[in-house]
C-alpha cells in the first residue's frame, strides 16, 4: 500500500527528536483523530539550520514528517513556508488517497512552527490558507 | 519471503491440507451439477448432504436445518433481511448490539431506512452486554434479537444461552453471529435456544467464500437469493460443491480437536498477554476469561496502531489494529469505542490472534519484538513526551 520511499522514511525516519532551544515549535493534529505532529526549527539568518519532529500517527504521518523536515532544512524561512503538501507527497513518491491528510498536516506543522518563530521575533504571524484538515472530515 | 509469523487468525486461517485434499476431486473429476439426475451429479449431491450432516453434528442441529451460503456476511444479511421482511406483520423492532460485525450493523442500518427500528445494546468495559438492559429493550414489536457469540476484535464471549432462554420465553427469534466462535467455543443450538446461527468456513481452516446458516425448523424467513430450487428453495444458486465439501471437512476436524485446540491456544494466549502486560502503559481489551482462546487485543498508550503493524510486518509478523488508519476510515474501531476507550487510546490497539499453526516460539519471538517497538514509537511520540513532562511536574509538585 505504501511506496518504497514512504516505507524507507517510516522505517528510518530522518530528524526524529526535539531541539531543546528551538526558535520555533509547531504542533498540529488531534490525538482523537490518531495523528499529532510537532516540528522544531532552529533558524539563523533567516535560514532553517535544523529541523526535527515528533509524531504520533500512522506510517504515512511519520514518513510525511520525516520528508517535510528533510525538504525544509537549509531553505530560507520563506521557501520553507512555501513547501506544500504536494511537494511532500511527490518526494515520497505518492501516498494513498486516504493518507493525503498526513502530508497536509506536515505542511501545517511547518507553518505553525514558522509562525511561532515570527511571533517570538515580534513579527505578525502569516495567515494560514488551509483550513484545519480535521474540520473537513468526520473526525474532529 | 523471510520468516512469517501469522497472528491474524481472526481475519482468516489457512486451509488445512486435509481439507484441501477432500476438496480437490470436486473441481476436476466430480464436477456434476448437484441438481442434475445422472450419477456424476448424484455424487456431488451426496457430498453436499454429507457436509450438511457434519455441520449439524457439531452444532447439535438436524441436517435439514443447515443451509449453505457464500460466507458469514451472507448468512448475517440473510437473517436480518429475511426475518425482518417475513415477520413484518408481527412487528418492526430488532435488537442487536453496538459491537456486531459490520455485516450485521450495516444490514440493520439498511433496515432502519426501510421502516424497521433497531436497538443497539451497549456493552460494559469488557464488551459484555447486560441482560437487564436487554430485557428492558424488548417490546411487543420485537421480532428478532441478534447478538454475536464472540466478538471478532476483542474476543469477548457473550452470554448466549441466557439470551437464548429469554428469547425463547418471549417467543422472539434469536440469531447469533458465531463466525468467530465455531471451532473455538462449544456450541449447541438446541441447548442454547438459538434459532439462527451464522458461520464461515475460512475462520476454522476451511476455504473462503463459503459458510452456512442454521435455521431452526419452523422459523419464518424469506430468501435473500431468489432463483433455482437449491437448498430447499431457500437459497438459490448452483452449490459451491468444493467449498461445501471443504467446510464439512473443516468443521469435522474442528469438532474433533476442539478440547485440545482450546487448551493449547488458551495457554499460548495467556503467555502472550502476560508478556505484553509487562510493557508499561499497556492495557488488555476484552474480558480476561470470557474470551476466545486465541484472541489477544491490547492498547499501547501514546502510539498509533498502524505504525506498530508496519514495524511488526517488517519482522514478518502479521497482526491487525482497530486504529483508524488501518481500518480505512478516520474513526477508530466501533468496538473499542463501545467498551469506553477514548479515541486516542483506541488508535493504539493491536490485535494478535493465534491459531493451530502458532507455536510457543512464535509467541516468544513477538514478545521479544514488542517492547523494542513500543519504545521506538513512544520515543518519537509527542503525546508520550507531554505525558512524561507532566508526570515530572506532578512529582515535583507533590514534593
Ligand atoms: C463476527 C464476524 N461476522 C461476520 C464475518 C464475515 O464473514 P465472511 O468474511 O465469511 O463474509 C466475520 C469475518 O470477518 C466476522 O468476524
Amino acid at each position: 500500500m505504501y511506496s518504497e520511499k514512504v516505507m524507507d522514511h517510516f522505517m528510518n525516519p530522518r530528524n526524529v527528536g526535539e531541539i531543546k532551544d528551538a526558535d520555533g515549535v509547531g504542533t498540529v493534529g488531534n490525538p482523537v483523530c490518531g495523528d499529532i505532529m510537532r516540528i522544531y526549527l532552529k533558524i539563523e539568518d533567516n535560514i532553517i539550520k535544523d529541523a526535527k519532529f515528533k509524531t504520533f500517527g500512522c506510517g504515512a504521518a511519520v514518513a510525511s514528517s520525516s520528508m517535510a523536515t528533510e525538504l525544509i532544512k537549509g531553505k530560507t524561512v520563506d521557501d520553507a513556508w512555501g513547501t506544500s503538501n504536494k511537494a511532500v507527497v511527490e518526494a515520497l513518491e505518492g501516498l494513498p488517497p486516504i493518507k493525503i491528510h498526513c502530508s497536509v498536516l506536515a505542511e501545517q506543522a511547518i507553518h505553525a512552527a514558522i509562525n511561532d518563530y515570527r511571533i517570538k521575533h515580534g513579527m505578525e504571524p502569516i495567515k494560514e490558507e488551509h483550513k484545519d484538515i480535521h474540520d473537513e472530515e468526520r473526525c474532529e | 519471503m523471510g520468516k512469517i509469523v501469522y497472528m491474524d487468525n481472526s481475519a482468516t486461517t489457512p486451509t488445512k491440507s486435509e481439507v484441501l485434499e477432500e476438496m480437490k476431486p470436486y473441481f476436476t473429476e466430480k464436477y456434476g451439477n448437484p441438481s442434475s439426475i445422472y450419477s456424476l451429479a448424484r455424487e456431488t449431491k451426496a457430498a453436499i448432504e454429507k457436509s450438511r450432516e457434519k455441520v449439524a453434528k457439531v452444532l447439535g442441529a438436524n441436517p435439514d436445518e443447515i443451509y449453505f451460503t457464500a460466507g458469514g456476511s451472507e448468512s448475517d444479511n440473510w437473517t436480518l433481511k429475511g426475518i425482518a421482511y417475513a415477520n413484518q406483520n408481527k412487528g418492526n423492532h430488532i435488537i442487536t448490539t453496538k459491537i456486531e460485525h459490520h455485516a450485521v450493523l450495516h444490514a440493520c442500518e439498511y433496515l432502519e431506512k426501510h421502516g424497521f427500528e433497531v436497538t443497539y445494546l451497549p456493552v460494559d468495559e469488557y464488551g459484555l452486554i447486560n441482560l437487564d438492559d436487554f430485557k428492558k429493550a424488548i417490546t411487543d414489536k420485537t421480532i428478532l434479537v441478534s447478538v454475536m457469540f464472540a466478538n471478532n476484535e476483542i474476543g469477548t464471549i457473550e452470554p448466549i444461552a441466557e439470551v437464548g432462554k429469554i428469547c425463547k420465553d418471549k417467543g422472539i427469534y434469536f440469531h447469533t453471529d458465531a463466525v468467530q466462535a465455531v471451532g473455538n467455543v462449544p456450541i449447541n443450538v438446541k441447548k442454547m435456544n438459538i434459532d439462527l446461527l451464522s458461520l464461515s468456513a475460512h475462520k476454522f481452516y476451511g476455504p473462503k467464500g463459503v459458510g452456512a446458516l442454521y435455521i431452526k425448523k419452523g422459523v419464518k424467513i424469506n430468501p435473500l437469493i431468489h432463483g433455482g430450487g437449491q437448498e430447499g428453495g431457500r437459497r438459490a444458486g448452483t452449490e459451491n460443491v468444493p467449498g461445501i465439501v471443504g467446510l464439512g471437512k473443516a468443521i469435522e476436524l474442528a469438532g474433533e480437536s476442539m478440547d485440545s485446540h482450546i487448551e493449547r491456544l488458551t495457554k499460548l494466549r495467556d503467555k502472550l498477554i502476560g508478556g505484553i502486560m509487562k510493557i508499561p502503559y499497556s492495557k488488555l481489551n476484552g474480558h480476561p476469561v470470557k474470551r476466545l482462546p486465541g484472541n489477544v487485543n491490547v492498547c499501547f498508550r501514546f502510539i498509533e496502531g498502524e505504525s506498530m503493524l508496519l514495524l511488526l510486518d517488517g519482522m514478518g509478523v502479521c497482526g491487525s489494529s482497530g486504529s483508524a488508519c488501518s481500518s480505512g476510515s478516520l474513526d477508530p474501531s466501533h468496538v473499542l469505542l463501545a467498551i469506553g476507550l477514548p479515541p486516542e487510546i483506541a488508535h493504539g490497539s493491536l490485535r494478535l490472534t493465534l491459531g493451530d499453526f502458532t507455536t510457543e516460539e512464535d509467541v516468544d519471538y513477538v514478545l521479544g519484538l514488542l517492547p523494542k517497538f513500543v519504545k521506538r514509537l513512544r520515543d518519537m511520540s509527542p503525546l508520550y513526551e507531554e505525558f512524561i513532562k507532566k508526570g515530572e511536574e506532578s512529582c515535583t509538585a507533590k514534593k
